[in-house]
């Protein structure tokens, strides 16, 4: 499985600045996810990793190979679009067989190569059914067959399961999970859903602008974001950044509890002024304001079930953030204080 | 600012990957053919309406304006000037009218619909020259079943008929009665198209405006000429724009039914054309009455873009 | 919908759809009796022409098909539609391929430019083109018009299958490169398969047109073998300065009603088409 290099890419479309000096690499077998929100960029690296786009400046190379000058056909790439582009005039089998087919491949051993691939995903029974006769679950597990079917180097993915509704999401993000470690085929993800980055990626590239801005692992991206940019677009509810002595401090929703029992830790104090309490059975998303002005209006805390402090919008409490838990930022730019490095490109 | 830099293209190994040069081959073929036999001719035109070739001694000697001097003295080219532009006008807004009702008609839903809408395309639908051949039947100055229905109806034939005294009409024999035939046929055959636009304009148009109005208590006529016909006038200029070009240029049915007669009384620029430069092979001549249809073309197909535009705005 | 005023509404539609209908359909119901009646009842100004005075006759069609040049007609027709026919197709499928993916923003107002070369009327260039076919010795061949036909199907079919070839999802052409297909791949195993309802409109549609040109055949073919149908007919049929009404009424209508029936039908696609290739 190869590792995908991309150096130093800029891409514009007429005027507009799509993406901006973009650089990263993969690590075999890794499933990496490019996350940002719409217009960051992030399909656009995508389609220039497979070749749809010719990037302004920069090189791509996959597995060592310069392949900024090759079309998609000769970069030995799979991509499943949102819409999975299923051929309509073709039946499932030749769907699954046509990248076989372009490379002129005999007949025995792509029949041999469609029922490897089709039994992988658990379609056998649909080979001779047409697209528009498939659920939208058949249908994914089909496009990914088809991307499988000839063994490519990387695996490249454009919001597949955006298409499914919630309850099929779940379990298809798992099925694809599974695969992608069983088989071990380097993948790169595109997603706006953090939820989606979070639970499926190895590492996280979080993107902005055509910019990136952390590569990281869900965890370090969570905990150690690079600027408030990743501070508020990761994490639901958002970081709490509230502007204290010249410089943002951010804190965690569900770092930031009552103080009732930890008065002899290292925390920060904070008088919260609870406004509205919102009791969604498994957790409890307390809002209100501190002294202190904050970001986007209001301060929220998370609290699980166990924490059984009463609280009442309009009084006043004395809540609490681990030392640990306090990140920094510059006021002016966002970007973190304390050196935390953008991540390892 | 930066700047912004052209997107390499693929290299060259993958020389039939590269958009540009794919664009470039797979529509030159096109390009070609239209500049050899559209472009190159219309240059040759020009060049002949200012020489003073003929089939017999075709070399292009420039001569001027000589030719064009010729035509506007000639009194066959101004009548057939004049017309063009009757026969045009005359059928044209005929067209427009019918057209407009016979959209309406075809919007409501009647048993035979199919049936009628079939019927009333043959006129377009049917290759003209022929259809033609049946109106030159129809029109006989002897056997003419209009003529005969005039004479059963009391219209004809008797010396206080309406119609007058003879027993025919002479439809294709008389200057009046021959224009008028010819924009007859020529209205007969345009109508189907323009029809088939403006019924897909009125389908175009949204329910909510048609209800609306309804609702807010306008009778029929109020929302046929105060919503509709609005709506419709960027497809309603199209359409007349369409059988415009289409009647202007056209010698058809005008060499199918009169050959220009009778004295040139149905004579058209096109037909006078055809006669002078292919029949009497006066290729000066007739490239340069050919030419006379040029302004009228050129500043349609601008107009034809304009209003195109305006209609995708809305 | 429109609502005519409720008062004999359906009245009021009825009449003016019988009005249009015989206003459109009568010159064919007169070639359609005139074809199958006896030249003694049709000669007779006494006779109401509308009905059959005498019985039915097939005379008319016997002649039209032994003593006259009519099938010869119809097969150069056929053959000069079937030719022209494949021209547009090899040259309009790239070029419409090429506006609707390859040519980016040029490629509408090339689009739009290559439509209006449709609008110029033939009666513009039928005498520079003439000179141009004598010249290269086609003059009174079908060759003439193999040649010239192209110069307003082309035009026409590429706009069409401009409107069509947009229609499909650009997805599908993009998984096919990725599948391993070159672009000119992908446009014969995806865009064309997917298209079949486009082609088989410009088909037809460049058949019909090359079937009713009058012009041009008009321009360059006088010899009677070698002309087609368009102009055969209204040329041809008449000995002398008689005109065989019977025959001709035949031979307009048999080469008429198949054309409208097939054009007919495959009119609502055509709309579609050009609507399609309007729209951006």
């Amino acid at each position: 499985m190869a590792e995908v290099q991309v150096r130093a890419i800029t891409k514009y479309f007429g005027e507009v600045k799509v993406l901006d000096d973009v650089s990263l690499a993969t690590r075999q077998h890794e499933f990496l996810v490019l996350l940002g929100p719409s217009g960051c960029g992030k399909t656009t690296l995508l389609r220039i990793i497979a070749g749809l786009e010719r990037p302004s400046r920069g090189e791509v190379s996959i597995g060592g190979r310069d392949v900024t000058g090759l079309p998609p056909r000769a970069r030995n790439v799979a991509m499943v679009f949102q819409s999975y582009a299923l051929y309509p005039h073709m039946s499932v089998a030749e769907n699954i067989s046509f990248p076989l087919r372009t490379q002129h491949m005999n007949r025995d051993a792509i029949r041999e190569k469609v029922a490897w691939a089709s039994g992988l995903f658990g379609i056998d029974r649909l080979l001779k059914r047409k697209p528009r006769e498939l659920s939208g679950g058949e249908r994914q597990r089909v496009a990914l067959a088809r991307a499988m079917v000839r063994m490519p180097n990387l695996f490249l993915l454009d919001e597949p399961l955006s298409n499914l509704d919630a309850k099929l999401r779940a379990s298809a993000r798992e099925e694809l999970q599974t695969f992608q470690k069983r088989i071990g085929i380097t993948t790169i993800y595109v997603t706006h859903d953090q939820v989606e980055a979070m639970g499926l990626g190895n590492r996280i590239v979080v993107m902005d602008k055509g910019r990136v801005r952390q590569i990281g692992t869900p965890l370090q991206v969570y905990w150690e974001p690079a600027d408030t940019f990743v501070a508020t677009f990761v994490g639901s509810p958002p970081m709490n950044l509230v502007e204290q002595g010249g410089v943002l401090v951010g804190f965690r929703p569900e770092d930031f509890l009552p103080l009732e029992g930890r008065e002899e830790e290292d925390v920060e104090r904070f008088q919260f002024e609870v406004t509205w309490v919102e009791n969604l059975g498994a957790e409890r998303l307390v809002y209100g304001k501190t002294a202190f002005q904050s970001k986007n209006g209001r301060v929220v805390s998370k609290l699980a079930p166990n924490i059984r402090v009463a609280l009442e919008a309009g009084k006043t409490y004395t809540f609490a953030v681990p030392r640990l838990g306090i990140k920094l930022f510059d006021r002016d730019t966002g970007t973190r204080l304390r050196g935390v490095p953008i991540g390892r490109g | 600012m930066e700047r912004v830099e052209r997107t390499p293209a693929f290299s060259l190994g993958y020389v039939w990957e590269r958009e540009r040069f794919l664009a470039a081959v797979m529509i030159a073929p096109a390009a070609l053919y239209t500049i050899a036999l559209v472009g190159f001719p219309f240059v040759l035109a020009i060049l002949y309406s200012l020489s003073d070739a003929t089939t017999g001694d075709p070399t292009v000697r420039f001569v001027g304006l000589r030719t064009y001097g010729f035509l506007l003295q000639d009194p066959v080219f101004l009548k057939a000037l004049q017309n063009t532009f009757v026969f045009t006008f005359a059928s044209q807004i005929l067209v427009l009218v019918l057209a407009k009702i016979l959209a309406l008609v075809l919007m409501e839903d009647f048993p035979g619909r199919r049936l009628v809408r079939f019927l009333i395309l043959l006129p377009w639908t049917a290759p003209i020259s022929l259809s033609v051949i049946g109106w030159l039947w129809i029109f006989d100055s002897v056997f003419s079943p209009l003529d005969w229905l005039a004479r059963s109806l009391g219209l004809l034939g008797r010396p206080e008929a309406l119609l007058g005294p003879e027993q025919n009409l002479y439809w294709l024999g008389r200057p009046f009665l021959a224009m008028a035939s010819v924009v007859l046929v020529q209205t007969w055959r345009i109508l189907p198209l323009a029809t088939v636009i403006l019924l897909a304009g009125l389908t175009a148009i949204p329910r909510d405006i048609l209800d609306a109005a309804q609702v807010d208590g306008a009778g029929f006529w109020r929302r046929l000429f105060q919503v509709i016909m609005p709506l419709l006038l960027p497809v309603m200029s199209i359409a007349f724009l369409f059988g415009f070009v289409f009647t202007f240029t056209d010698m058809t049915v005008v060499y199918v039914l009169t050959r220009g007669g009778p004295i040139n009384s149905t004579q058209v620029l096109a037909s006078w054309a055809f006669f002078k430069g292919i029949e009497a092979g006066d290729l000066a001549q007739g490239a340069a009455i050919a030419f006379f249809l040029f302004p009228a073309l050129a500043g349609l197909s601008a107009l034809v873009l304009l209003l195109a535009r305006r209609a995708e705005v809305s | 919908m429109e609502r005519l005023p409720s008062l004999g509404k359906k009245g009021t539609i009825y009449a003016a759809a019988l009005f249009f209908t015989c206003f459109s359909a009568f010159p064919f119901f007169w070639m359609l009796i005139t074809a199958f009646k006896r030249d003694h009842d049709l000669f007779n100004p006494e006779n109401n022409p509308f009905l059959f005075n005498e019985p039915a006759t097939l005379e008319h069609l016997r002649l039209l098909f032994e003593q006259t040049l009519f099938m010869k007609y119809v097969v150069n027709t056929l053959v000069v539609g079937g030719a022209v026919v494949l021209i547009t197709l090899v040259i309009a499928i790239p070029a419409a391929y090429s506006l609707a993916r390859l040519a980016g923003r040029w490629g509408e107002s090339l689009g739009i430019g290559i439509f209006l070369t449709y609008l110029v009327p033939p009666t513009l260039l039928f005498i520079p083109l003439s000179r141009i076919i004598s010249m290269f010795n086609l003059g009174e061949s079908l060759w003439s018009l193999i040649l010239v036909y192209p110069t307003f199907t082309i035009p026409f079919c590429t706009w069409l299958l401009m409107g069509f070839f947009k229609s499909i999802p650009r997805d599908l052409e993009e998984q096919a490169l990725i599948d391993g297909c070159t672009r000119i791949g992908a446009m014969v195993k995806v865009v064309l398969p997917l298209s079949t309802s486009g082609l088989l409109t410009v088909v037809v549609f460049a058949f019909t047109l090359s079937m009713q040109e009058f012009i041009y055949a008009l321009a360059f073919i006088s010899v009677s073998a070698h002309k087609t149908v368009s102009i055969g007919v209204p040329t041809e049929l008449v000995r002398g300065d008689v005109f065989r009404w019977g025959p001709l009424m035949a031979a307009a209508l048999i080469s008429s009603v198949p054309v409208a029936v097939v054009y007919s039908l495959f009119l609502d696609r055509f709309i579609a088409g050009l609507t399609m290739g309007a729209i951006k």
